[in-house]
């Protein structure tokens, strides 16, 4: 970690400083009302849709792989958390159909055991995923992986004894706040950068841009694969947690496709490849979903109503991974990463452009 | 002897691609694979190196059965290969697409890789310096940065050998390493594989469209034609073969 020690501690200051100013700490700084709990909000959906974005990166950015998963490793995240988090009362208020599961019903755990148990639940399933798919390449890969999240999800579904089925829970205690989400989102940042410049992570590189060269170089294919697979899986139950304990209440339809089709569109719009990207797009969609909400509502401007289109942001957002697959397949980042050296260059052909349009000497 | 083939037959389908291939190739030895478009000579090279089970037949590397085996575990084995058409990790850096070779004998664990602990930083930068060492043998250490995918064609060609060369074989097969070059390149490319095979001590199998290519630096060619060995023995016999010259010639009467 030391090569890059200066930079980490830079970053870890300035999500401090996000955290500290939004918890309220330099709320009368600001002194604007009603934006603290808002800004926390969009912040710590912005740090849950940054760790789903860079894990499942980590697969179809980086490892090539086209996984259509996400969604079902976050539900096992999200299942996990809550059943590990909730207490004995607040479980039997929720299970008043079929009863919990005995060691379930009286097993609570604190937070962060919960938290890092989801992750690696949704990993163990990733392994019974992966062993049957990543055998499968291309469209074949994203159809078996879309499939089985589905199997997941009906599972979930109907196992009602632990999830209490189509119910969903309800009660799940709000341990979440900025800390835990912007704190996860580095923590997975750090740990996805660290790993993709090592040796590992030129493995993972040469697979997606060569399989059959990477095989012949002695690089295990179907090995590699199925780490990739097994980390990104690990962050998006860890990321399903989040939300679990975000929200407070979740049942299996919150863990369809859209919920995938929305954290790819993040990685295609950041960028296949770049973990800056990701983060960027992480907010952008973020801010932008909030922001299509009206589309959803009904409005009233005097005599006139305009009713809203329940599931228009997923039509909207579907137009707009087209648009962005044909018009910008490369995404804002290609696959670049987001440097000092790369701001300042920019910067530089900015200023130099002005100058050339005002006319001045360059 | 290092590599034995004993009647291999590769059947796609209704088409025989290969049949009835026998050849051993001694320690040391440059052995030329000749033969006219669709000769079957890269199915060969696919065959040997596990891309493809044969339908028949058996491969031994040194004694030991390799027949059908997984391409990454012969390529630990101790055989490498190069690609017909170029397969370099393109938007790779020239330095990575070395490393990628040397990653199959990384002893550090994926645990040591995520915290880039002591243990890992040291086997890294052994394989950097390994790494900058090769490139620095294949006269391509000063574009180590740039991406693979930017290289002249030439470079690139260069750049792939030396890729094959890092998994430390003793096996070098290349499928057309002089496509697409004019003349004066191919000698320059036939030089330089001549000197790595000094180097590193290597035995090579090289696939050549055009005889005159390797006629110089083989000791013995293989004509294949339709998926049959039709000529065999050093490049002056070979040469004046009849049916060597037949298949050579029918080729170019339909081209
Ligand atoms: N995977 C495959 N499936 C079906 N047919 C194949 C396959 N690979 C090769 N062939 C066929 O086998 C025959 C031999 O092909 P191969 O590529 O080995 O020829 P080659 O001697 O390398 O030719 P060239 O000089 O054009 O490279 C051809 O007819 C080819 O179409
Ligand atoms: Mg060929």
């Amino acid at each position: 970690m030391s090569r890059h020690l200066k930079r980490d501690l830079v970053i870890l200051v300035c999500v401090a400083l996000v955290v500290a100013w939004a918890n309220g700490d330099l709320k009368d700084l600001l002194g604007i009302p009603g934006w603290q709990s808002y800004a926390v909000r969009i912040i710590n959906m912005c740090a849950i849709n940054a760790v789903l974005a860079l894990s499942l990166n980590l697969v179809n950015g980086f490892t090539g792989q086209f996984s259509l998963g996400h969604a079902g490793f976050m539900a096992l995240g999200a299942y996990t958390t809550a059943l590990l988090t909730m207490d004995m009362a607040a479980k039997d208020r929720v299970f008043f159909m079929t009863p919990l599961v005995e060691p379930l019903r009286n097993l609570t755990l604190p937070f962060l055991p919960a938290l890092v148990l989801a992750g690696i639940v949704a990993g163990l399933f990733s392994l019974l995923v992966g062993v049957p798919a990543l055998r499968l390449r291309g469209d074949y890969l994203g159809i078996a992986t879309l499939g089985f999240a589905e199997i997941i999800r009906l599972i979930i579904q109907n196992v009602r004894k632990v999830t209490n089925g189509a119910l969903g829970l309800k009660g799940i205690p709000p341990v979440v706040n900025l800390w835990w989400t912007l704190g996860s989102a580095f923590v997975c940042y750090l740990m996805l950068r660290n790993f993709l410049a090592s040796s590992y992570g030129r493995a993972f590189k040469s697979i997606r841009e060569n399989e059959t060269a990477a095989q012949a170089m002695g690089i295990d294919l179907f090995k590699h694969k199925l780490l990739s697979f097994f980390i990104s899986s690990f962050w998006a139950g860890v990321g399903g947690g989040l939300l679990a304990s975000l929200l407070t209440t979740i049942d299996p339809v919150q863990f369809k496709f859209p919920l995938t089709f929305q954290v790819l569109l993040t990685v295609v719009l950041g960028g296949m490849g770049s973990l800056s990207g990701s983060i960027i797009a992480a907010g952008i969609v973020t801010y932008l979903m909030e922001f299509l909400r009206v589309v959803e509502e009904t409005h009233y401007w005097g005599s006139i109503t305009i009713p809203g289109i329940p599931g228009l942001r997923m039509v909207i957002f579907s137009l707009a991974l087209v648009v962005v697959v044909v018009w910008y397949p490369k995404g804002l980042m290609g696959d670049r990463e987001l440097t000092v050296a790369g701001i300042k260059g920019v910067l530089g052909r900015v200023r130099q452009r002005l100058r050339i349009k005002g006319g001045r000497p360059a | 002897m290092i590599l034995d083939i004993r009647g291999m037959k590769m059947q796609f389908g209704g088409l025989v691609a290969v049949n009835d291939f026998n050849l051993s190739l001694e320690h040391g030895e440059l052995v030329g694979l000749i033969g006219p478009n669709g000769a079957g000579k890269t199915t060969v090279f696919n065959v040997i190196t596990g891309v493809y089970a044969p339908t028949e037949g058996a491969i031994t590397l040194e004694g030991r059965d390799i027949t059908g085996m997984r391409p990454d575990l012969v390529t630990r084995l101790g055989i490498a290969r190069t690609f017909q058409n170029i397969r370099l990790f393109s938007r790779m850096s020239v330095m990575e697409n070395i490393l990628v070779s040397l990653h199959w004998r990384l002893k550090s664990g994926v645990f040591d890789a995520l915290t880039q602990n002591g243990k890992y930083r040291a086997e890294e930068a052994s394989m950097q310096s390994r790494a900058m060492d090769l490139l620095a043998r294949v006269n391509l250490d000063g574009v180590a940065d740039s991406p693979a995918g930017s290289l002249p064609y030439g470079s690139q060609r260069r750049l792939e050998i030396c890729r094959a060369l890092a998994t430390e074989p003793k096996l070098l097969l290349l499928d057309e390493p002089a496509a697409g070059m004019n003349p004066a390149e191919s000698i320059e490319l036939m030089k330089f594989i001549g000197r790595i095979r000094e180097e590193f001590g290597l035995t090579i199998l090289l696939i050549e469209h055009q005889m005159r290519v390797v006629m110089g630096i083989s000791e013995r060619i293989v004509v294949l034609d339709h998926g049959v060995i039709i000529s065999r023995g050093t490049p002056r016999e070979v040469s004046r073969d009849p049916r060597v010259i037949e298949a050579y010639l029918g080729v170019e009467k339909h081209a």
